[in-house]
């Protein structure tokens, strides 16, 4: 354990866990948001459902989930902790500041999208994924399904801002998360780093942007 | 000679280390072709001559080598031109009638000594813990008994133009000195004479960086964005990239 002790302790070592779990919580991302787009099939969820019950019953599935509910406790633990240790470095601040003038909003604002993706996650897995796992609830309200319960949730305008919202924290969050990964794992080189690039700002528009139709096109009464 | 300019400036005073510091007033008139440095000078004979104290400022060269003139200008580290330090700018890059705000570095590692003066000793202990190829002493060898590719040497060159002022440190939002670390690492690992050390010494590097209270790395870029030689970002991939193959080496 020791020769990974420095993923804990120094500097680099902490930006590149920080790379690492963010990468593996990208390749959940992709496979969710393949999951979820089964509803805009617009068969009444059969696709959609059939293709939840796969992934809550498969045991390989099942295995995962943990390592990445592990992946993501670090993600968030160690990015807060370096966020706030991070912030000690300069006890007397700048008079003037020009931050624009030099990198992008966003890249300066991982902490706080990071707050407010851990604030929406709470309330997501509270919708779906508790609902799901842990309680009858899914059988004993109206619904049964999980579908279901999205049709019950999305009625209410207020989820659905707040989901937005989230997909909005979600894009600027890997539009710096994304390509950053790759630097901190050493990968920087002319060739591939442009590719690197074009792949992250389109993996953060279009996921999050189907995201968020989701919510809206339940609300609206598009999908039924 | 063209019309003085007439500026206003905000100027950080602090006595000492200990002592707090605030910003103070100045009126300044300056030509349009004196450097920043001339026009501070201009600043300080007025102070002089109205027998207050004159304005600590570092500088050396006065032609952009040397890494002393660590001033932070409008929130911009060596102000708003790139690829130019401080004594390299021009007032022509200002406006009749501006208010500027000049700061000193600010970053743990970097105490102020007195008002723009940092203590930079910190990047020397850096330097000090690793920075450097081992040589045996002896008879003076033939230049070329060690072949170096061109493209090598063009790169490591790049990452060894790095003056070591500072101005990533001050940019960067957690006061990190990994473009200094990664310029001076790049540089001594990609030639044959740094790679007997390459490992431990990236290790020792990156181990005195942390201790200095530099912050860690999140790559908003505006080092790189700041940096009076055009340091690429890429080195710090590259400090990454040995830092890590290092310590899987048990190093």
């Amino acid at each position: 354990m020791k020769l990974f002790s420095f993923l804990f302790t120094s500097s680099i070592g902490r930006k590149v866990l920080m790379a690492v779990t963010g990468l593996s919580l990208v390749a959940f991302l992709l496979v969710h948001c393949g999951i979820n787009a089964c509803i805009f099939f617009n068969d009444g969820g059969e696709t959609f459902n059939a293709a939840a019950e796969f992934m809550a019953h498969n045991w390989l599935i099942r295995s995962a989930e943990v390592g990445l509910f592990a992946g993501l406790l670090i993600h968030i633990i160690q990015g807060l902790a370096l966020t706030f240790n991070n912030q000690t470095k300069r006890k007397e601040k700048y008079g003037a500041n020009a931050g624009n003038a030099n990198s992008k909003w966003y890249s300066r604002s991982m902490g706080i999208l990071g707050s407010l993706l851990l604030i929406f996650l709470v309330m997501h897995l509270k919708h779906f994924w508790v609902v799901s796992r842990f309680t009858d609830a899914i059988q004993e309200t109206a619904g049964s399904t999980l579908f279901d319960e999205m049709i019950i949730v999305f009625t209410d305008p207020i989820p659905v801002i707040i989901y937005v919202i989230g997909c909005l924290s979600l894009a600027y969050h890997l539009l710096h998360g994304f390509q950053s990964a790759f630097q901190s794992m050493g990968i920087n080189h002319p060739a591939y780093s442009p590719i690197i690039k074009s792949v992250g700002t389109a993996f953060s528009i279009i996921v999050p942007l189907v995201f968020a139709a989701m919510p809206i096109a339940m609300h609206l009464g598009w999908i039924k | 000679m063209s019309k003085l300019m007439k500026l206003n400036l905000k100027v950080w005073r602090q006595k000492n280390t200990q002592s707090a510091g605030n910003f103070e007033e100045y009126k300044v008139d300056a030509s349009p072709d004196m450097s920043f440095l001339e026009m501070f000078d201009v600043l300080n004979e007025q102070l002089i001559e109205t027998g207050k104290e004159p304005v600590a400022f570092d500088h050396d060269c006065r032609e952009g080598i040397c890494g002393m003139c660590s001033m932070v200008i409008d929130g911009r580290p060596h102000g708003p031109k790139q690829g130019v330090t401080t004594c390299q700018l021009h007032m022509r890059s200002f406006n009749d009638g501006d208010t500027i705000t000049v700061e000193p570095w600010r970053a743990n590692g970097f105490p102020v000594i007195k008002d723009l003066t940092v203590n930079r000793s910190a990047f020397d202990r850096i330097i000090a813990s690793g920075g450097f190829v081992s040589t045996n002493a002896g008879n003076a060898v033939d230049a070329n008994s060690i072949l170096v590719p061109k493209e090598i040497a063009d790169e490591a060159f790049e990452a060894a133009t790095c003056i070591g002022c500072g101005a990533c440190v001050s940019a960067c939002k957690n006061a990190s000195a990994m473009l200094f670390v990664g310029a001076k690492v790049t540089q001594l690992s990609m030639l044959p004479q740094g790679k007997p050390e390459r490992q431990s010494r990236v290790v020792a590097m990156v181990n005195q960086m942390d201790a200095e209270g530099f912050g860690a790395c999140t790559n908003t870029g505006a080092c790189a964005a700041e940096c009076p030689k055009q340091i690429p970002l890429s080195v710090i991939a590259t400090l990454n990239r040995e830092y890590i193959s290092a310590k899987m080496n048990g190093k």
